[in-house]
């Protein structure tokens, strides 16, 4: 019985694994994350990058104002096309700019910052771009909209004139 | 148009030839006395007709034959002749021929290599590895025919990838099958041995010539890969547990593992079992990574193609070997018990068990790694990321245990040991913890475990390269190729640690300057070629000591596909790499600019080749180590 039971179990096990692969398959884009409109934003502990604190996203998000989620990092060439933009935006009161600093060295970030002016209310330090991908992104650069901890507006690539237009018709 | 038929005609011919072999070899093996000798004709005659199609293919690519749909697809009339030839396997189709066209031609050389087998064995062999060439064949021809017609015909192709227009991957690939595919002959040696329960010494010393070839193959097409990825991607790494890298890298652990296990087969006839597993694990491993790659279910440079219904039968193909040599190990595979209580634990078998286990450790890690993303969307829905902080977490701590037993175990005898010289080892040890307290005492952070790891990866170095004295040429194989991997894992180490980077905008005519370095950016020049146009920058360095040294990277756009690529400029000297390349910023004057300085880069690549020497010596010397 038990010379029988090892070579079933094995088997299954493989068979198991075809399934998965199987089923994996069907969804080729695998690593293409969803768009999330409209999605309440993800609640998770991540780290401050100047306090090196720890703390919950819906915290950061709790005001009643609008948000712009930025996800950025100082190796990002279109980050810096970007960066402007981001300090134009930060002229309305109604609007806080949250970064996300993706898979970058702090040193260099702050350089960074110092370079091109900081827009950021506070920055969620992502080294390992593990909160990255919590929030839906493709890449850097990327930002949402917040409003009321529900994501309405997501932009891929870096923002240019017209998605500040808009970001600015959002927030009257 | 000529070349597209008659490469198609002998791809099916090639099929056909297949079943013939197939249909013959089952009749020989019922009344086998002798080799028929049909079997060894049709064999050449299949293996010439891929030759035929696979010509076809190149010439097609030479003449830009856009009529083919492959040809069309990834080639361009501008390229450099070099790239239109190594575009052939530069593509999904192209490089399923050349995987067809290796294994064709390792059966015919293992025919003709293994006269003096047994008959019964080689014809088994034969047969299992038809059912590889004719899987292959119908996957080629049903889903990737690289010979599909277009009509009409275009006037221009769309262009090969430029980032894969680089020296060193137009001849990673060819090797690296060599490697995959060679593991396909151990597979089909190994079932047909188990079948015909023949696993013997005489056997394993002949299987070991296989193994070796193909090891050598897998190590020199990983590095070829890993030299490009510093050369071209502009990142300065050379690996990045990205998973087209780790599925060539689960192949190459499991086929060290058999080295060694083979090496022990051979002089003690222990191990069986792990040999037959390790067999057709490496064969699995070299077929998902195939499977993984060209399906789609993993975004990379290699993916040329999202296509579920290739990646859907390259599954089924794969799960039916595995079901099928899973029944062939259970149902003919008899362990032999007395063996296995005769392990004393200091000798040098149960060195290479205990290294065989730290393997399958780290084969693990990266398995789990590349796939259990796969899983867990498919089961939960969640994306996780995992990069190299989870190799790295999980793998360098167990290097130490590893290294210090690479470098104890090859000491022990066979059977029972004791260990002679223990003053030396034990000096030796502590003067490598000296060393690298002096080395590492610089840098305050992680101290303890980087000193650790130096420590044990210089006591392997100065062990290996006290026997290069001591020994001379006995054990010259192992220990080269031991010395070559402390030497890799310090290149490693240093590199990691010693590096420094500096990133900054520039102008032209503007000066970077910090206490170590100085950049200055000198003018910048436009270059026209065939096939892109280019801006070639100038910067002088001066570094901490006054040496002046000019590097020019590029900014190339290549004309079709139009894509622009940072060519890195790299300065190579034999302790350290400078490695500087450049990004436009958009609508402004700067460029962006990083410099680097990696210490012992070159030494990665040395003894990476060290290791391969030494598997080429072990190849190559025949019996008078015995």
């Amino acid at each position: 019985m038990k010379n029988k039971l090892i070579p079933f179990s094995i088997a299954l096990i493989f068979i198991i694994i075809f399934i998965i692969f199987y089923k994996g398959l069907q969804d080729t884009n695998i690593y293409t994350p969803k768009i999330k409109i409209n999605y309440e934003i993800p609640s998770a502990s991540v780290e401050l990058f100047d306090s090196n604190e720890i703390v919950n996203t819906l915290e950061i998000f709790k005001l009643d104002k609008f948000y712009l989620l930025n996800i950025w990092s100082s190796w990002c060439v279109p980050c810096r096309e970007e960066h402007p933009i981001l300090m134009d935006l930060i002229k309305d009161d109604n609007l806080k700019v949250i970064g996300i600093n993706y898979k970058d060295t702090k040193k260099n970030a702050k350089k960074f910052l110092k370079e091109l002016g900081n827009p950021y209310d506070k920055i969620i330090f992502d080294n390992e771009g593990i909160n990255a991908i919590e929030w839906g992104a493709y890449g850097v650069p990327e930002s949402f909209l917040i409003n009321k901890n529900k994501i309405i507006k997501k932009y891929i690539g870096p923002l240019n004139k017209s998605s500040m237009e808009e970001i600015k018709l959002f927030i009257k | 148009m000529l070349f597209s038929v008659i490469g198609n005609y002998s791809l099916f011919l090639g099929l056909f030839f297949g079943f013939v072999l197939f249909y013959f070899s089952v009749k020989n093996f019922r009344n086998s006395k002798v080799l028929d000798t049909k079997i060894l004709s049709f064999t050449f005659l299949q293996f010439f007709l891929v030759v035929i199609s696979f010509l076809c293919l190149v010439l097609s690519f030479v003449v830009s034959d856009f009529s083919n749909e492959t040809v069309f697809n990834n080639s361009h009339t501008t390229k450099p002749i070099f790239y239109k030839i190594a575009g052939t396997w530069g593509n999904h189709e192209g490089s399923l021929l050349l995987w067809l066209l290796v294994l064709t031609l390792f059966i015919l050389i293992f025919l003709v290599k293994t006269k003096n087998q047994p008959i019964k064995y080689r014809i088994l062999t034969l047969v299992f590895q038809q059912i590889i060439i004719i899987g292959f064949f119908i996957f080629l021809i049903k889903t990737s025919n690289p010979f599909n017609y277009i009509y009409p015909i275009p006037t221009e192709g769309l262009g090969l990838n430029p980032i894969l227009q680089d020296p060193a991957l137009a001849i990673h690939p060819p090797i690296l099958y060599l490697g995959y595919v060679g593991s396909s002959i151990i597979f089909s040696s190994v079932l047909a041995a188990t079948t015909l329960n023949i696993v013997s010494k005489r056997w394993a010393s002949h299987i070991k010539k296989w193994i070796l070839s193909s090891w050598i193959f897998l190590t020199l097409g990983i590095l070829l890969g890993s030299i490009w990825a510093y050369y071209e991607l502009g990142w300065g790494g050379f690996w990045f547990w990205d998973p087209v890298e780790n599925v060539s890298l689960m192949p190459w652990l499991a086929l060290t593992t058999l080295l060694h296990c083979i090496l022990v087969l051979e002089k003690k006839l222990i191990l069986t079992s792990w040999v037959i597993i390790l067999s057709i694990s490496t064969f699995a491993l070299s077929m998902s990574g195939t499977f993984l790659v060209r399906s789609g279910i993993l975004n990379s440079v290699h993916t040329f193609a999202n296509d579920p219904e290739r990646g859907l039968f390259i599954l089924i193909f794969l799960f039916s070997l595995i079901f099928l040599s899973l029944f062939i190990f259970f149902f003919f595979h008899k362990t032999n018990k007395n063996n296995l209580s005769s392990f004393f634990w200091l000798s040098k078998e149960t060195a290479i068990i205990v290294n065989n286990w730290f393997m399958m450790y780290f084969l693990s890690v990266v398995l789990i790694g590349t796939i259990y993303p796969i899983f867990l969307d498919v089961i939960s829905s969640q994306k996780i990321s995992v990069g190299p902080p989870f190799y790295h977490k999980l793998i360098i701590p167990f290097l130490i245990p590893f290294l210090l037993i690479m470098a104890i175990g090859p000491k022990l005898k066979w059977i029972k040991s004791n260990l002679d010289d223990k003053i030396y080892l034990i000096s030796l040890l502590i003067i490598s913890i000296l060393l690298s307290i002096l080395i590492v005492k610089n840098f305050s952070s992680n101290f303890l475990i980087n000193t650790i790891l130096i420590s044990s990866a210089l006591y392997l170095f100065f062990i290996t390269l006290r026997d290069f004295f001591n020994k001379g040429f006995k054990n010259l194989a192992q220990n080269m190729a031991h010395f070559g991997f402390s030497l890799l894992i310090l290149s490693i180490l240093f590199n990691s640690l010693f590096s420094s980077e500096i990133i900054t905008n520039l102008k032209v005519g503007e000066t970077f300057e910090n206490t170590k370095t100085k950049i200055v950016f000198e003018s910048i020049s436009q270059k026209e070629e065939k096939n892109y146009n280019s801006i070639v920058a100038k910067f002088t360095v001066q570094d901490s000591k006054g040496k002046l040294e000019n590097l020019s990277p590029e900014l190339r756009i290549y004309n079709q596909p139009n894509i622009a690529t940072s060519e890195a400029d790299i300065k190579t000297t034999l302790l350290s790499d400078k490695f500087i390349v450049i990004n436009i910023v958009q609508n402004q004057e700067f460029f962006n600019v990083r410099y680097q300085v990696k210490p012992f880069m070159l030494w990665i690549w040395i003894s990476v080749i060290l290791i391969s020497v030494g598997g080429l010596v072990s190849f190559v010397k025949k019996e008078y180590e015995k």
